[in-house]
């Protein structure tokens, strides 16, 4: 009963601030819809800002950064309250953040980071890619434990911050770990059916025997090996276990059919971190720091994976 | 008839000699490579991968040795690709056979072909500008139709279409064998083949002399999205989902690049329908000697790059003649001598 009471007095020790949010109109510039997991990151945006009554400007910028820039410049123009930048590109901000510096509207960058002075914007959400990699690899390192493992790997695109970056951390959390060796590591361009085609040739130039785990650098490229397993007529999560990364629906779907491993979250809620920021700066002034991480939550079997599926698939995946 | 055969071997042979050439690279890097097994219902092996992995390129590359032999060129066929899968992906989803969204996704792929058509032949814009557009705007009406996700099905019929097999061999072999062997016939038995060939080396006499060029323009861009669609089928059914991004992406040089490898000119005229799918199994052996090798990723493009070069500087017009003047120089020496024949000019 107290406890209950507890709730109800901190459910209503928010209503001032949810009063007060109400009045915030925001803006939020978003890349486009380049992946399934930018379509959720717009959708859980607004549904943050709905939540908390904020009224949301927002603005497609169809991959230009110019069109970025022109839709700061009017949300600056239009006097809002904050500024949620998704940047396409790291350069060439440091203009249009001095204009809305100038008009004393803080700007948050989601997702990823700029090259300006960082006293131009408030503060940055993003995750951890490095992070990430550990988290893949310390899961196998446990799951392990000890015994032989030849691992494969299917790379993002070659090149691409992710992609060096989810190698880095994995190579990290398996180091030092003798039982655990990548024999083969070849791109899959983070799509599926690239993931499938460099599956099939591993399982023919390993031997599909030879293989125990696949680090995937994103879900998409797992669910292709997966295919290109079964058809190999090996046990996609049995004869050889599956981690990857990003925690997209169709990965959790597998899960639930014992077909994949482990998956880590590459959260598409990076405003409910950067609007908290914000209004806890707007309440008493509280500076957040510049870094902002989110989650990298882990995902195994021993969640309810279809569960998981029925909440993200509308997401816009 | 034994004549028409060995000409026709005599055009593919530099082709048969490079498939052969990078085949022997395959098994270099990969002992195991031309095993080929029985296992789980469906032959198993590298050589089977060469043949089905190239099956969206070969398809590509039909329609598009028509088209440049046409003097033309079909930029859009990826983005048609994509615009076709997601075609066949939504029917299903929505509950229609198989049978219906295959038709749905040909149709789409002849509409697009249709359209290009149009734009070169009535429109009279140059082909690179007018499929351009389709290359550029396909992709979003794919996505449009897919609402930016990967949409996923699992109709049973769709899916044997890229994973199925047929006899323990895999569909998309047999699709693009088939269509390669019923589009080669029909304009090699029917006029229609010199007709499209008179069209590319002057399109004003060829029509002065009585050829409805603007009808075979169109119809060469139609049997071009018509291939493209169904590659796009098959690429979707592989993977059990239709991605707009993706499917198809930078396809549409790989198939100009078989056409190319398959010693058919850019400025149109004669073709062969042939050499242009050893060409794309070329593309496709490249793609498996890199994938065989186990080098580190970073390599991939400079490794092809390299093969490339190589088979086009082979087949350059000048290197040809350099090879020709000196066998001609070794001719009248016995058999044998030829490395003589070589250093006598010093």
């Amino acid at each position: 009963m107290k406890f209950k009471a507890m709730l109800i007095a901190g459910a209503m020790s928010f209503v001032p601030m949810t009063a007060m949010a109400a009045d915030l109109t925001i803006g939020f510039s978003q890349i486009g819809s380049e992946s399934g997991w930018r379509a959720a990151e717009t959708t859980v945006t607004k549904q943050e800002a709905e939540k908390r009554g904020i009224n949301l400007k927002f603005a497609d910028a169809q991959q230009k950064q110019e069109n970025q820039i022109k839709a700061i410049r009017s949300f600056v123009a239009q006097g809002v309250d904050a500024i949620l930048l998704a940047p396409v590109v790291a350069t060439g901000w440091d203009n249009v953040l001095e204009e809305a510096r100038d008009a004393e509207i803080p700007v948050i960058l989601l997702d990823r980071t700029v090259d300006a002075p960082d006293d131009l914007y408030m503060t940055a959400v993003t995750s951890d890619l490095v992070h990430e990699g550990r988290v893949a690899g310390q899961w196998l390192v446990d799951e392990t434990a000890g015994a032989k493992c030849d691992i494969v790997e299917l790379q993002g695109t070659t090149g691409s911050s992710p992609a060096i970056d989810r190698k880095t951390g994995f190579e990290e959390a398996i180091a030092g770990h003798d039982n655990l060796t990548i024999v083969r590591s070849q791109t899959g361009d983070f799509t599926r059916s690239q993931g499938k085609v460099v599956m099939e040739s591993f399982l023919k130039a390993v031997g599909g025997e030879n293989i125990c785990a696949l680090y995937a650098h994103n879900d998409d490229m797992a669910v292709g090996a997966i295919q290109a397993i079964k058809e190999a007529g090996l046990k996609p999560g049995e004869d050889i276990k599956i981690v990857s990364i990003d925690s997209v629906p169709d990965i959790h779907l597998a899960m639930a059919n014992g077909e994949a491993n482990a998956t880590i979250e590459l959260t598409p809620n990076m405003a409910g971190p950067a609007l908290d920021a914000l209004e806890a700066y707007l309440a008493d002034g509280t500076t957040p720091p510049k870094w902002i991480q989110t989650e990298s939550k882990l995902y195994t079997l021993n969640d309810d994976n279809m569960a998981i599926y029925e909440m993200k698939k509308d997401l816009g995946y | 008839m034994m004549n028409h055969v060995n000409s026709t071997l005599r055009r593919i042979a530099p082709q048969l000699v490079i498939l052969a050439g990078v085949l022997l690279l395959n098994f270099l890097v990969f002992p195991d490579f031309f095993r080929i097994e029985f296992q789980h219902g469906r032959l198993f092996g590298n050589l089977i991968d060469v043949l089905n992995r190239g099956a969206p390129t070969a398809l590509l590359c039909i329609g598009m040795t028509l088209v440049i032999a046409t003097r033309g060129i079909d930029l859009s066929v990826g983005a048609v690709m994509a615009i076709a899968g997601a075609v066949a992906a939504a029917l299903v989803v929505d509950g229609h056979s198989w049978q219906v969204a295959l038709l749905g996704a040909l149709c789409a792929g002849a509409l697009c072909g249709a359209w290009n058509g149009v734009l070169v032949a009535v429109l009279r814009i140059q082909p690179i500008v007018a499929t351009l557009v389709l290359m550029v705007a396909g992709r979003g009406i794919a996505q449009l139709v897919t609402e930016g996700t990967i949409l996923t099905f699992v109709n049973p019929g769709l899916v044997h279409l890229g994973s199925g097999t047929v006899v323990g061999i895999p569909t998309p072999i047999l699709i693009w064998l088939g269509l390669g062997l019923i589009v080669t016939a029909v304009v090699r038995k029917t006029a229609l083949g010199m007709l499209i060939e008179a069209i590319g080396i002057n399109e004003s006499s060829s029509r002065l002399a009585g050829i409805n060029s603007r009808v075979l323009i169109i119809s060469v861009y139609l049997i071009s999205g018509f291939c493209a669609a169904l590659a796009g089928v098959i690429v979707a059914a592989d993977i059990k989902g239709a991605d707009a991004n993706n499917a198809g992406l930078w396809l549409e040089l790989d198939a100009i690049l078989a056409v190319v490898i398959g010693g058919n000119s850019l400025l149109g005229g004669r073709f062969s329908i042939i050499a242009s799918l050893l060409g794309a199994l070329i593309i496709q052996s490249v793609n498996s000697v890199i994938l065989l090798s186990g080098m580190p990723p970073e390599f991939n493009l400079v490794i092809k790059a390299l093969i490339i070069i190589a088979i086009l500087v082979i087949q350059s017009p000048t290197v040809k003649h350099a090879l020709y003047i000196l066998r001609a120089s070794a001719d009248p020496l016995p058999p044998g001598s030829i490395k003589e024949a070589k250093e006598s000019p010093q």
